[in-house]
């Protein structure tokens, strides 16, 4: 018969190897630091190219082909540079904690991450092609939002409650259209960082 | 005590504790993963797989892949539900 003591290690243990075997944990809290950093430096340039300086109004006409291209460009960069921030904040935490950083898991939660990101991204494209600005922030916050609750299984539990308040803010933005890129720079801004921040708090880094 | 006559032997060990508790959660792992998972050597695994095996908690599928054999592990309905029981058993004795 074994101790107290003894049974109480073996639950944990039972709880750790459920977690570590079906999840991906290494997801480290400063890559959500760093994309919200990452988005607030893009937001203030697409506020440059969009608004007139120290002004709310719009200054975009459809199908003003040079701030398409602007745009595609700045989007296109600054996921990059959220990416690979995370890929690298990831790769460390998985090496801190002796975890294979490419494993069942990782890939599930990629693939289910994609899937409608991957889809918003394209849906964006189709907008920014017809010059439809104005949907571009909410609809970007409702489909990363969707992406994060999808891919929530894979991974810590609080993935899909951000992603939930990434759609609810995505749906509000939908009713203040013209203000699209506060509620983006909210959302992908300072909603990271504080997510971020609770994670590395919570899990450490 | 009823929950002390619950506690399985067969899950006594911490491997095989480890090892249930990812076939509990996964559909199936491969003998490489569980080796990973768990950080066991390679004969250390296969004994624990085995006694698991014996009580027809798990079972196996052998397959070749590019020539090389690769064991995924299941977890038995039977293994499963005595899984549980055994958490159960713990957690009304902690009580």
């Amino acid at each position: 018969m074994k101790e107290k003591e003894e049974y109480i290690e073996d639950l944990k243990e039972i709880k750790e190897m459920m977690n570590r075997s079906s999840k991906f944990i290494s997801l480290s809290g400063l890559s959500g630091i760093s994309a919200g950093v990452i988005a607030l430096i893009a937001a203030w340039f697409a506020h440059s190219l969009m608004y007139a300086p120290s002004s709310m109004e719009y200054t975009v006409q459809r199908g003003d082909e040079g701030i398409t291209f602007k745009l595609l460009v700045l989007a296109s960069t600054t996921i990059i540079a959220a990416v690979l921030a995370g890929v690298f904040f990831t790769k460390r935490k998985a090496r801190k904690m002796n975890q294979p950083l490419w494993d069942a898991q990782t890939k599930l939660l990629l693939i289910n991450l994609a899937i409608p990101l991957v889809t918003g991204g394209l849906v964006s494209i189709l907008l920014l092609q017809q010059g439809l600005l104005g949907l571009l922030a909410p609809l970007t916050l409702i489909f990363y939002g969707l992406a994060l609750v999808n891919a929530s299984k894979y991974t810590f539990k609080e993935v899909g409650t951000l992603g939930m308040v990434e759609i609810v803010l995505g749906l509000v933005a939908m009713l203040f259209i013209g203000y699209g890129l506060f509620f983006w720079a909210f959302g992908f801004g300072i909603l990271h960082i504080v997510y971020g921040i609770i994670m590395q708090l919570k899990y450490g880094s | 005590m009823k929950a002390f006559k619950d506690l399985n032997k067969a899950f006594e060990n911490r491997m095989r504790l480890g090892i249930m508790s990812a076939l509990m959660v996964n559909e199936f792992l491969d003998f490489n993963m569980l080796k990973n998972l768990l950080k066991a050597t390679d004969g250390n695994l296969a004994s624990h797989l085995k006694a698991l095996e014996k009580a027809a908690y798990i079972t196996f599928e052998k397959k070749f892949i590019d020539r090389k054999p690769n064991t995924k592990y299941f977890a038995t309905p039977s293994g499963k539900s005595a899984f549980k029981k055994h958490i159960k058993a713990i957690e009304s004795l902690l009580k």
